[in-house]
C-alpha cells in the first residue's frame, strides 16, 4: 500500500517528475505548505527572486536558453498578478513556461477573499492553456498535462492555479506515464504533396530569400536550415527571434530584416520572386506596409501553428508542421527533384545583386570621441568571442544587439520581441545562468530598461549568479527619444532619464561590482574586467547621447525604403515635407 | 457573409469564456452563440454564427481549433444544413385582438404557451425569416417582450469537417 502524499508533497513530486532542478519563487500565505516541502527538497533548488515578474522572466530565460520549461512559482492574489507581464512577453515568443500560483481554499473562491486573484480568468488569453486545481486526485494529472502543452507544438506559457486546501488534501500519488489529449495533436510533419510543390517553386525560382523566425530556434532546425541554404545556395535572413537559427557570419546570412534590418536583408525580400519562411509569422515590424511586402514573390509558409499560415499576408505553399522535420523532408524532396539545375549557375547573378547590396549600405557607425554604443555591442562579440548567452533590454540597445553581435548559434540571443518587455533582459540573463552555470551570460541593457527589475540584482549576488549587465546609458528612453525625433519635431516630452542612480554605487550596494566607461578606450577594459571576476558586474557605458539606431523603415512604409544614418537632415526635411 | 459554425468542446469549466473570450480578443463577430450537451457527457456542443469575409473565417475556425479545449470544428455554411431558432413573443391580447392573434399564430404554426387577461406569449420555431415574419405580423398588436434562442444547426449529411490533424 502506499502512503498517501498532501497536494504540496504531490507538486513536488510531479516536478521531479518532470526533471525540474530550478524553481523560480516567491512565497506567500497560501504556498506556504508548499514552500515547506522544497525546504527539505534537496533535488530542486528555489531561486528566491525579489518580485514575481523576475521569477516569470527568469523561468522564460531559462527556457529559451535550454528549450525546457521553466519553472515559476508564486502566491495569491498580488503575487499572481504580479506574473502576468512575464507570462505575456512568454506567450507572444512562443517559450514553454509553466507558472504555478497559488489561490486562495476552493471554498472561498470567488468571496473576495484575503489576496483573491481570478488570475486564471486574467490570464486567459495570454497563456496557452490554464487550470484551476478543484480536487487533489487531479493535481498529477493536471501537472503532466500542462508540462506537455507547454512544450509541444507551439510552445508557451500554462498557469496553474493552486487551491490551499488542495495542496494540503491527500492522495496516491501516482504520475501519469503519458499525456493524450482527444482535442490538442499538433501536427507535425508537413504534408507530402506540399513539400514537394515547395520543392518545385524552389528549383525554378530566380531570386529566392530563406526567411527565418523563432520557430527555427523551437524547433532545433538550425543544422537542416543550414543545409538547405547551402545546398540551394538561398540567402537567409533573419527575424529578431530567430537570430542564431543560422550562423550570423555566414557568407549566405543577410542578418536581420525589418524595421532595423539590414539593406541587403530588406532589398532582397522586397525584389524577391520567392520567400521561404520558417517558423516566422510575418509580424508587422517585419512586413512594415503589408500591401506592399514582396510584391513578385510567391511564398511557401513552413509552420506549426496553422493560425500563423495566412494570418497577415497571402501564401502559395502551407505546409503545417515542425520546421526541423519538414526541412529535413524538404531537402530530401529537392534532391530527388529531376528538374534542379546546378545550384552556383542559377543563383550567381542573385547572389551578386545581394553582394552589391551589401557593399553598398553595410550597417556602419562612426567612433569619434564618445563612447558609441554599437561599438560596445561589437567589442562585446569580439571579447566573448561570440560565444556567450546575450539577452537583451528593449529599445535601442535591442536593436544595435540584433544588428551588430553576430549570433552564430541558436539560444545564444533571448530577447522580448512580441511584446517588447522592457525589464525582461535582466531576469532572463538571471534564468539563464542558472541554466549554464558555467557560461558567460551578458545582458546587454538600457539605462531606462534596467530600472524596471533592478530589484534582482540581489538574486544574483545572493545565488552567486554571476551574470554581466552591460549599459548602454544614453540618460534617454532613447527608442522613444528617436521617434521623438524623427517624427515630433524633437520635442522629447517625458523621455531624459538624467539624474539616474550612480549605478557602480548601486552595483556595490548589492554587493555586486560596479564598473564604468566613459573613453572609448575604457571599454575593452571594462568588458575583460567584467568577464573576468566571478560575480555579478554592471558595467555602465557613458555612450553618445543622441546616437539613433539605422537604417530605420518609418512605420507605415514599404520595407525598401529606408532611412539611413548619414542622411538624417535630408530625411527630416523630407518627413516634414510629406506632414 | 454569414457563416454558422459547429463545434465539439470538452465539457469542462470555462470553455465559453475561452471561445467568447477568443472572439472578443480578436475582433471576430458572434452573432449568436448556443451551448448545449451532446449524447456524450463529456462534450458539449456549440453553434456559433459569425459574420467575415473568407480570410476572417479562415482565421476563425484555425483559430477555434487551436483552443486545447476544441474537439471538432466545423463550417456548416459550405453544406446543407437545417437551421432552427426559437423564439417567445408577449403581446397584447386585448379582447378585440385575441382572435387576430391566435390566427397568426395558426398559420405559423406557432403555439400559444400562455396567457394571461392582457398578454398571449407565443412560441416560434423555424429560421430567420419565418420568425422575422411572424414578429412583424404580431407587431401592430403590440409586442411586450421578446427572447430569441440564437440558432442551432444541424448538417443534413456529414458536413466538411475541420478536425485536428
Ligand atoms: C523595439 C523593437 C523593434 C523590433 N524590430 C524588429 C525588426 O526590425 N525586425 C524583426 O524581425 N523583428 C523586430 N522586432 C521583433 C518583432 O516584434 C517580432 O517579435 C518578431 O519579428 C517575430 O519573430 P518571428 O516572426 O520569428 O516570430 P515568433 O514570435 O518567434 O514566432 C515563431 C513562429 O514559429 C512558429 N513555430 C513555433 N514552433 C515551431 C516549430 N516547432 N516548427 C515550426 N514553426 C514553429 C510559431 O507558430 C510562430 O508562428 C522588434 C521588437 C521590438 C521590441
Ligand atoms: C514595460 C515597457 N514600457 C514602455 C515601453 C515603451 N518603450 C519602448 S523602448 C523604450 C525606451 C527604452 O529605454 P532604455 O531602456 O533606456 O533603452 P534605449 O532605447 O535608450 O537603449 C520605451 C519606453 C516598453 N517597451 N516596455
Ligand atoms: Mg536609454
Amino acid at each position: 500500500m502506499t502512503t498517501k502524499k498532501t497536494g504540496a508533497e504531490i507538486f513536488v513530486e510531479s516536478l521531479k517528475k518532470e526533471g525540474v532542478k530550478t524553481v523560480f519563487g516567491y512565497p506567500g500565505g497560501v504556498v506556504l505548505g508548499i514552500f515547506d516541502v522544497l525546504y527539505s527538497e534537496k533535488n530542486i533548488n528555489v531561486i528566491l527572486t525579489r518580485h514575481e515578474q523576475g521569477a516569470t522572466h527568469m523561468a522564460d530565460g531559462f527556457a529559451r536558453a535550454t528549450g525546457r520549461p521553466g519553472v515559476a512559482l508564486v502566491t495569491s492574489g498580488p503575487g499572481a498578478t504580479n506574473t502576468v507581464t512575464g507570462i505575456a512577453t512568454a506567450y507572444m515568443d512562443s517559450i514553454p513556461i509553466v507558472v504555478f500560483t497559488g489561490q486562495v481554499a476552493t471554498k472561498m473562491i470567488g468571496n473576495d477573499a484575503f489576496q483573491e486573484a481570478d488570475i486564471v480568468g486574467i490570464t486567459r488569453p495570454c497563456t496557452k492553456y490554464n487550470y484551476l486545481v478543484k480536487d487533489v486526485n487531479d493535481l498529477a494529472p493536471t501537472i503532466a498535462e500542462a508540462f506537455y502543452i507547454a512544450k509541444t507544438g507551439r510552445p508557451g506559457p500554462v498557469l496553474i492555479d493552486l487551491p490551499k486546501d488542495v495542496t494540503q488534501a491527500k492522495t496516491d500519488f501516482k504520475y501519469p506515464e503519458k499525456v493524450e489529449l482527444r482535442s490538442y495533436r499538433p501536427t507535425y510533419y508537413g504534408n507530402k504533396w506540399q513539400i514537394k510543390k515547395a520543392a518545385h517553386f524552389i528549383a525554378k525560382a530566380k531570386k529566392p530569400v530563406i526567411y527565418a523566425g523563432g520557430g527555427v530556434i523551437i524547433s532545433n532546425a538550425s543544422a537542416e536550415l543550414k543545409e538547405l541554404s547551402e545546398l540551394t545556395k538561398i540567402p537567409v535572413t533573419m527575424t529578431l527571434l530567430g537570430l542564431g537559427g543560422f550562423p550570423g557570419r555566414h557568407a549566405l546570412s543577410l542578418g536581420m530584416l525589418g524595421m532595423h534590418g539590414t539593406y541587403a536583408a530588406n532589398m532582397s525580400i522586397h525584389n524577391s520572386d520567392l520567400i521561404i519562411a520558417v517558423g516566422a509569422r510575418f509580424d508587422d515590424r517585419v512586413t512594415s506596409k503589408v500591401e506592399e511586402f514582396a510584391p513578385e514573390a510567391k511564398i511557401i509558409h513552413i509552420d506549426i501553428d496553422p493560425t500563423s499560415i495566412r494570418k497577415n499576408i497571402h501564401v502559395d505553399v502551407p505546409i503545417v508542421g515542425d520546421a526541423r522535420l519538414v526541412l529535413a523532408d524538404l531537402i530530401q524532396a529537392i534532391k530527388e527533384n529531376p528538374e534542379t539545375e546546378p545550384w552556383d549557375k542559377i543563383r550567381e547573378s542573385w547572389l551578386k545583386q545581394i553582394d552589391e547590396w551589401k557593399r553598398e549600405r553595410p550597417l556602419s557607425y562612426e567612433q569619434d570621441d564618445i563612447i558609441k554604443p554599437q561599438f560596445v555591442v561589437e567589442k562585446i562579440n569580439e571579447l566573448t568571442k561570440g560565444d556567450a548567452i546575450i539577452t537583451t533590454e528593449v529599445g535601442q540597445n535591442q536593436m544595435w544587439t540584433a544588428q551588430f553581435y553576430k549570433f552564430d548559434k541558436p539560444r545564444t540571443l533571448l530577447s522580448s520581441g512580441g511584446l517588447g518587455t522592457m525589464g525582461y533582459g535582466f531576469p532572463a540573463a538571471i534564468g539563464a545562468q542558472a541554466a549554464f552555470p558555467d557560461r558567460l551570460v551578458f545582458d546587454i541593457a538600457g539605462d531606462g530598461s534596467i530600472q524596471m527589475n533592478i530589484q534582482e540584482l540581489a538574486t544574483a549576488v545572493l545565488n552567486k549568479l554571476p551574470v554581466k549587465v552591460a549599459i548602454l546609458n544614453n540618460q534617454y528612453l532613447g527608442m522613444v527619444r528617436q521617434w521623438q525625433e524623427l517624427f515630433f519635431d524633437k520635442r522629447y516630452s517625458s523621455v531624459n532619464l538624467a539624474g539616474s542612480p550612480d549605478f557602480v554605487k548601486l552595483a556595490e550596494a548589492y554587493g555586486a561590482v560596479g564598473l564604468r566607461a566613459v573613453e572609448p578606450s575604457d571599454v575593452e577594459g571594462v568588458i575583460k574586467e567584467a568577464i573576468k571576476v566571478k560575480k555579478p558586474v554592471l558595467m555602465d557605458f557613458v555612450v553618445d547621447r543622441e546616437e539613433d539606431v539605422f537604417p530605420m523603415v518609418p512605420a507605415g512604409g514599404a520595407i525598401n525604403q529606408m532611412i539611413f544614418a548619414p542622411e538624417k537632415k535630408k530625411v527630416e526635411a523630407r518627413l516634414k515635407a510629406v506632414k | 457573409m454569414q457563416h454558422i459554425i459547429s463545434l465539439l468542446v470538452e465539457n469542462k469549466f470555462g470553455v465559453l469564456s475561452r471561445v467568447s473570450g477568443l472572439f472578443s480578443g480578436r475582433g471576430f463577430n458572434i452573432e449568436t452563440i448556443c451551448v448545449g450537451p451532446t449524447l456524450d457527457p463529456s462534450i458539449s456542443q456549440m453553434t456559433i454564427v459569425t459574420i467575415g469575409d473568407d480570410r476572417i473565417i479562415e482565421q476563425i475556425t484555425k483559430q477555434l481549433n487551436k483552443l486545447i479545449d476544441v474537439i471538432k470544428v466545423v463550417d456548416l455554411t459550405e453544406k446543407e444544413y437545417v437551421l432552427r431558432e426559437t423564439a417567445l413573443i408577449k403581446i397584447n391580447a386585448r379582447p378585440e385582438d385575441r382572435a387576430e392573434a391566435l390566427r397568426i399564430a395558426d398559420i405559423f404554426r406557432a403555439r400559444v404557451v400562455d396567457s394571461t387577461p392582457t398578454t398571449y406569449t407565443v412560441e416560434i420555431t423555424g429560421d430567420e425569416k419565418k420568425i422575422e415574419a411572424i414578429i412583424n405580423l404580431l407587431r401592430p398588436l403590440g409586442i411586450k417582450e421578446l427572447i430569441r434562442t440564437g440558432k442551432i444547426a444541424i448538417a443534413r449529411e456529414e458536413g466538411k469537417t475541420i478536425t485536428k490533424e
